[in-house]
């Protein structure tokens, strides 16, 4: 019998092929807009946790910063806050402290320090770096991909030797790309009137999403020393630390670590500091706040969605009453032949649904088609669930019984004598 | 001779506009019997109340006042549900605009009443098959009725009429708007349904002419019917 029904709504729909495509239409637009905001949705989560991932999702960072308040309670202003002093910096005593406390929840501590900016010249050949000090936390961060040479030695942490990592976009500029013609050199550097080198030791890759904006022979790459090394050129750098990376170990809630650390490390240290402590923020608890935006952005849209979709089933519902008024006779007949009240409704309900269902897949294509070019410019991919789509298709067919039920319903109660007359 | 009634109508009243200040009767007390078998004809012009009469003898609606069953069951006490169930099994219905299902093919139209049966789908199509071969329109099954002659579209309506094995055939001027020549036809197949199978037949129709063929004629006027005898020109 649906089958039948289905059948016959399907010659109802075909013999007049302009109205139907016009009521399908708004359906058409609504679920296309809803799945293509669905997608472009996910496509933006994913994007930022596949960021996330890059940048380490397990990272959390402390950093000094002004008291709220003072010893007394009075309110700290912070531009008029006195500067920092050596005691109000992070000390090596407090991370081994951070490592040891929290040993098997915390991974390592990430630290790093730059000497600056420089420009290599080597005859007309010449390269853009920054000389980064990395600890082996750091550099493990990085991920860097090495290309040429052996890379750090297990002591050279430890030593400060004078060995380096340059980037691959360094050897293009000064070794024409010969990278095994670059191990062994030597980069000679000078930062604020200071004279600096360092032995090449390895080639890593250069991740272009670091570049700055800049001409590739411009780009400014970085020169990946170990951090003793550093500090020991530049002594600052070892007792002014005032951000720390904490990676923590695999499956701790990072926020919730961040809060535990900065709590301890403030109540031990920083407890009698008239003016700083340590705060603390983590990437998660960045890209939860994003993901928020992105999710309430894509609520917004979807009631824009959901709107039109409304409208596109009240001109269903319109269609299938001006239907039923143009077919009473054929009503009638039916009724005369022996359908009950039930069957009719049933065969307008069957019309109306179908009429959603086609538009709702119609839709759903369209919809999944542009979300997908969206997402392509965005440089993102993603896909609604398919829990998503189906939930659409069975929302739309839900849409077409809700919409067509009235129509269907004063079909089914037509008199059969009215309805056979009826001119 | 014990015959076996189809219509047992007595006292049929109808009246519009019950209680209102318009009220209007239009049948004013009809006592109409049809034995299983028979090939009877209501005559009347237009306004005399055989639409009406028709109307309910086919129970699309019911009398103000009096008692009808058809082939023995009360319809005046019938729900909706059951009134459909007896139309679907107990009337054939041929019309004079012959109301075909548009668009869909006059195999379909035939298995309507079959459908609404709840008759399985090759049941349908056979049954459907061997009825429009009895009225001469096996090459025609797969045309819709906008491709069909006024006369293969009533064919194919007595057809429809004749599914589910009903006790009466209920016509309605089914020559009415067709020529002399086709109309002819038809009514050529009414007697031969009639004569071969036994079918009983009410024609209602305002041509004397028509009426004079069938075993028994009704006279209707005003609501009353004055008058009863036998065809004229019935050769059975």
């Amino acid at each position: 019998m649906l089958l039948e029904n289905i059948r016959l709504a399907l010659i109802a729909l075909k013999a007049n092929k302009l109205r139907t495509f016009l009521t399908m239409l708004g359906i058409i637009i609504g679920l296309a807009s809803m799945v293509m905001i669905m997608t472009i949705g996910n496509a933006m989560n994913n994007m930022v946790n596949s960021q996330m991932g890059d940048m380490g999702a397990n990272n959390l960072y402390l950093y000094v910063t002004v008291k709220a308040t003072d010893e007394n309670g009075n309110e700290i202003d912070y531009n008029s806050a006195r500067d920092m002093k050596n005691t109000d910096y992070l000390t090596k005593e407090m991370m081994e402290d951070i490592l040891k406390r929290y040993q098997g929840r915390v991974e390592g501590i990430s630290l790093s320090g730059n000497l600056g900016n420089s420009k290599v010249v080597d005859g007309k050949n010449y390269a853009n770096i920054r000389i980064a000090g990395v600890n082996p936390m750091a550099y493990k961060s990085a991920n860097l991909k090495i290309l040429a040479g052996n890379g750090f030695a297990p002591g050279d942490y430890d030593r400060g030797s004078k060995v380096c990592l340059v980037s691959d976009k360094y050897v293009n500029n000064m070794f024409d790309g010969d990278m095994d013609a670059a191990l062994g050199q030597t980069v000679e550097a000078v930062v604020s009137n200071k004279y600096y080198n360092y032995t090449i030791v390895g080639v890593y890759e250069f991740n272009a999403r670091s570049a700055m904006a800049g001409s590739e022979k411009n780009v400014v790459t970085d020169c990946v020393v170990p951090l003793k090394a550093v500090m020991q050129q530049n002594p600052e750098l070892a007792n002014m630390i005032s951000e720390i990376t904490v990676v923590a170990a695999e499956g701790e809630d990072s926020t919730r670590l961040a809060a535990e650390i900065a709590k301890y490390v403030n109540e031990k240290y920083y407890k009698n500091n008239d003016t700083y402590e340590v705060a603390y923020y983590s990437l998660k608890q960045e890209a939860e706040t994003l993901q928020k935006i992105l999710n309430a952005v894509k609520y917004a849209f979807m009631a824009v969605g959901a709107i039109s979709l409304l409208v596109g089933g009240i001109g269903v519902m319109n269609i299938m009453i001006v239907s039923i008024v143009e077919r009473t006779r054929e009503i009638g007949t039916r009724k005369a032949l022996g359908a009950t009240n039930g069957y009719i409704r049933l065969q307008f309900i069957t019309e109306s649904a179908v009429v959603c269902l086609v538009g709702g897949t119609i839709g759903i294509i369209i919809g999944l088609l542009l979300g997908q070019v969206v997402a392509m410019v965005l440089g993102a991919s993603g896909m609604p669930t398919v829990g998503g789509i189906l939930g659409c298709l069975l929302f739309s067919m839900g849409f077409g019984v809700f919409f067509g039920y009235y129509p269907a319903n004063r079909a089914a109660k037509l008199n059969p004598i009215d309805a056979l007359r009826y001119e | 001779m014990s015959q076996e009634l189809i219509i047992d109508a007595k006292n049929i009243i109808k009246r519009f506009y019950v209680g209102q200040e318009n009220e209007l009767e239009i049948l004013h007390g009809i006592d109409l019997q049809v034995n299983r078998g028979e090939f009877v004809s209501i005559v009347g012009s237009s306004g005399s109340g055989k639409s009406t009469l028709m109307n309910i003898v086919g129970i699309l609606d019911k009398p103000t006042e009096g008692t009808y069953s058809l082939n023995g069951i009360d319809v005046c006490a019938a729900k909706d549900v059951e009134l459909s169930r007896i139309r679907n099994q107990q009337i054939g219905f041929v019309f004079q605009t012959y109301n075909l299902i548009a668009r869909t093919t006059a195999l379909a139209n035939v298995e309507l009443p079959l459908l609404y049966a709840g008759v399985s789908a090759s049941k349908r199509k056979e049954r459907a098959e061997e009825l429009l071969e009895m009225v001469g329109m096996t090459d025609r099954m797969m045309h819709t009725p906008d491709e069909l002659s006024g006369g293969q579209k009533q064919r194919v309506a007595i057809a429809r009429a004749l599914a589910n094995n009903p006790s009466l055939i209920l016509a309605d001027e089914p020559t009415g708007a067709l020529d002399s020549k086709t109309g002819r036809t038809v009514m050529d197949l009414f007697h031969k349904l009639h004569e071969e199978q036994g079918i009983t037949i009410v024609l209602i129709t305002h041509s004397n002419e028509l009426a004079e063929e069938t075993q028994r004629l009704l006279t209707l006027r005003d609501g009353v019917i004055i008058g009863e005898r036998k065809g004229a020109t019935y050769a059975a």
